[in-house]
């Protein structure tokens, strides 16, 4: 098993270590080589404008768009879910994505870093609260009918899957709950 | 999976202040002093922007008491850029970080680039909401503000002077501490503790993972892609760049190509292509030339 993590920028190294104690080989991802071989890939927390940057100039857009509309399994945290979905409000006109999900979020819609937060949240299919750190957050304001809401925050959803891509506004990273990557890695 | 939403929301915890750094690693944090000049570095892309008056190159020029940014220009900064906005307040002048907080800023960067309110005290940053980040030239100095409440730690190196060599000093100094001290056994880490003046537990702490319980940056000389890339290399998680940018001859050129040398870091080739036909880097100072060692700020 082989899951890569995009590392241009961000909490990379927080899901390797976690990736790594599931006995799962967790490559950084920064340049197209780096794609080879992988079962899965997660798009990490960070600015997705510097992402969105990053994802041009070191040629890994269009090959990891390519990947993940062919069935690479995804697992977006944070920026990574900006990265996925389909409409960005307040995001830069020329910030590129993966649109994967049919959602609109709003970057940083919870606020500034005075109003990130921690939080116990219910998620469908585990039988204790996961408690999820939000680092000035993109808020959910629309998700699709296809799209599966896994857990929710204050009515709003916070987790969300759709076919193999999976999606949360929090850090599963930050805390020492493996749950989230366990279910990510199992789906595989 | 429960129909009722969760209604608790706990905010200003440390794991809060500390997620904001972990989402700046691998990234570029920029010192700004115009609305103008955040867009810059956004567009560029900047993980952060620093917002103060002066970039220290020119507080090292004009010499004087160096304060807290105007809440003015702050404000038009915050408004201009959707990345965080840092600016700095005084060692031990908590009444400037409590302004700053009240304007909501990311962070506050409790900065020996600004000239010092108190000579024994740092600020208690347990008190705060918002996260801080202090410079340490050393481990004993950074392990000392993070039992002060410091969410990141940021090698001083000497701000200003376009000049790497200090905050190559500075990181191997802290690094080079960590390393030894994951050799030590449990008796040599009492000793450790004393020679470093630093509490115990942190210590202990560092001899089981090898790494500061928060994220290390380097700040303080960086003006090229190189120096970047070299930071990043000796085992900082994300770099400072001051006056590297803004008093070069091609800010927007040189900033985007800071960017790329500290993502791909380790990659000679991109170093080299990204390196390329950037202009003049800003002069920078001999150690030997400058007139006030802001690192000496702090203890």
């Amino acid at each position: 098993m082989k899951v890569g993590v995009l590392a241009l920028q961000g909490a990379f190294a927080a899901h390797q270590s976690r990736l790594a104690s599931l006995d799962v080989a967790a490559p950084a991802v920064r340049v197209p080589a780096d794609l080879d071989g992988l079962d899965g890939v997660v798009l990490p927390g960070g600015e997705s404008t510097t992402m969105s940057r990053l994802l041009i100039t070191s040629g890994l857009h269009e090959p990891l768009r390519a990947a993940i509309n062919a069935g690479l399994a995804t697992f977006g945290t944070c920026a990574g879910m900006i990265l996925c979905a389909t409409d960005v409000h307040d995001g830069r006109a020329d910030q590129v994505g993966f649109d994967q999900i049919d959602m609109t979020v709003q970057r940083n819609g919870y606020g500034r870093q005075l109003d990130s937060f921690e939080a116990d949240l219910d998620v469908a299919g585990l039988d204790a609260p996961f408690h999820a750190v939000f680092i000035r957050a993109p808020l959910v304001e629309r998700a699709g009918d296809d799209v599966e809401v896994l857990a929710r925050h204050e009515g709003r959803p916070v987790l969300l899957r759709d076919r193999r891509c999976t999606v949360a506004a929090f850090h599963p990273e930050l805390t020492d709950d493996a749950r989230l990557h366990e279910q990510f890695v199992a789906a595989i | 999976m429960s129909d009722s939403p969760a209604m608790t929301r706990t905010t200003g915890t440390f794991p809060v202040k500390s997620g904001l750094a972990e989402m700046m690693k691998g990234g570029v944090i920029m010192d700004v002093v115009t609305p103008g000049q955040a867009k810059v570095a956004e567009d560029a892309g900047a993980v952060a922007v620093m917002a103060l008056e002066r970039v220290p190159a020119d507080i090292r020029r004009d010499g004087g008491v160096a304060r807290m940014s105007d809440p003015e220009m702050i404000s038009g900064i915050q408004d201009a850029v959707s990345i965080p906005v840092m600016a700095k307040a005084r060692i031990g002048h908590f009444v400037e970080a409590q302004i700053l907080a009240a304007l909501g800023v990311d962070f506050v960067d409790e900065s020996e680039v600004l000239t010092p309110a108190d000579e024994a005290h740092h600020i208690d940053k347990w008190a705060f909401d918002v996260p801080f980040v202090c410079g340490a030239t050393n481990l004993g100095e950074a392990l000392r503000r993070i039992s002060e409440g410091a969410a990141m730690i940021r090698s001083k190196g000497e701000a200003g002077t376009g000049n790497v060599i200090e905050a190559v000093r500075h990181l191997r100094s802290i690094i080079g501490d960590m390393r030894r001290i994951t050799q030590a056994d449990s008796a040599e880490l009492f000793d450790w503790a004393k020679r470093l003046q630093a509490p115990l537990p942190l210590v202990q702490e560092i001899a089981q993972t090898g790494t500061l319980p928060v994220p290390l940056f380097c700040a303080g000389g960086i003006a090229t892609p190189a120096d970047a890339a070299l930071a990043m290399q000796l085992g900082a998680e994300a770099v400072f760049v001051g006056s590297g940018i803004f008093k070069s001859d091609d800010p927007e050129t040189r900033a985007k190509a800071i960017v790329e040398a500290t993502t791909h870091y380790n990659d000679a080739g991109i170093l080299a292509k990204v390196s390329r036909g950037l202009g003049a880097p800003m002069t920078g100072i001999e150690m030997d030339d400058v007139n006030q060692r802001y690192a000496e700020r702090g203890w």
